[in-house]
């Protein structure tokens, strides 16, 4: 998978899983600010993540996540791409 | 809707039996969790198969991290993702706190609290997935008022009121309520261990005048997993028969 097709994906699930606005969706978008993401929609996307790409990320790299973009950086590097 | 799949934990007698009952003759498919007592499981199952419901037997001491999720795995495989929970597993070992042993603390915390941490735990995943679940942590009138020789069994059920309103609020949000019942003197194995001089002391205190039954707490569990209590959440249903405390 490249990453055009990661962050496309990315953006499906955001938009089908987090419920969040598609227009407010791009890869500098932050989670808690722009996306006014909550904790617990931090955990729901973890697990949209894992379901989504089989990728199982550990709760200290999840932290370093603040952006759309940082999440595709950490899907990208568990793919091995 | 009805096709919503529940989770009765210590379901093989007394109150949990009688829950199991009510929520599969409401056309929920019914996990029966149990410990020990596989025959009266299965009687459970039995019985509800018998009614038209589909139910199955599991056994795991839910006091244990390992077997929670194994339970739920395996429920989630023959009937599929839960959306109601009952934690309603329970047992005393009753000493005044002066001479309780820290085995008999622990043991009661882990398999009445601790418990509904793990299955609550558990089972969230998919209840946030769906955007919908039911939680119901079944306390006792000891834990809300306190109650002599209890300390480990009132400690364990008051927490279950801290627990239920602290889940409440983590995920009201997305479509799940936790709530508590709290029942009184019912008329069950546990209840019945109490002796004659305590059960007759104990109703002048009750204003029905009378123990109540499983299938009175049950009908309140009912409710609250119902859609029609949407929305309610993070309280305390005390189903006691009006007693005073």
């Amino acid at each position: 998978m490249d990453r055009a097709e990661v962050e496309a994906k990315m953006t499906e699930l955001l938009v089908d899983e987090l419920g969040l606005d598609r227009d407010k969706i791009t890869m500098s978008a932050t989670f808690e600010e722009d996306l006014e993401v909550d904790s617990l929609g931090v955990v729901e996307l973890l697990m949209a993540l894992e379901d989504n790409f089989g990728v199982a990320i550990p709760d200290e790299e999840a932290e370093a996540i603040g952006t759309v973009g940082q999440a595709v950086d950490v899907v990208m590097e568990k793919l091995g791409g | 809707m009805l096709d919503r799949v529940a989770l009765v934990t210590g379901a093989s007698r007394g109150i949990g039996r009688a829950i199991a009952l009510h929520l599969a003759a409401a056309g929920h498919p019914v996990a029966v969790n149990y410990r020990s007592r596989s025959d009266a499981a299965d009687e459970v199952v039995a019985t509800i198969s018998a009614g038209g419901g589909r139910a199955t037997a599991v056994a795991a001491d839910v006091g244990d991290a390992d077997a929670v999720t194994e339970m739920v795995d395996e429920i989630g495989e023959t009937l599929g993702s839960i959306s109601i929970l009952v934690n309603n597993a329970g047992i005393t070992d009753d000493d005044l706190l002066l001479r309780m042993k820290p085995g008999a603390w622990d043991r009661v915390i882990q398999t009445n609290l601790s418990s509904a941490y793990l299955c609550s735990r558990a089972v969230l995943r998919g209840m946030l997935k769906a955007r919908w679940g039911r939680i119901i942590n079944i306390t006792s009138v000891s834990g809300l008022s306190g109650n002599p020789g209890q300390a480990n069994y009132a400690a364990a059920k008051a927490g279950l009121v801290g627990l239920t309103k602290s889940v409440a609020k983590e995920v009201g949000s997305r479509g799940i309520t936790a709530n508590a019942v709290a029942p009184g003197f019912i008329e069950t194995d546990m209840t019945d261990q109490l002796g004659e001089a305590v059960r007759e002391s104990a109703l002048p205190a009750i204003a029905v005048g009378r123990f109540g039954t499983p299938e009175e707490v049950a009908s309140a569990v009912g409710y609250l997993a119902s859609e029609a209590a949407g929305y309610v959440t993070g309280q305390v249903l005390v189903v006691d028969g009006g007693l005073a405390f």
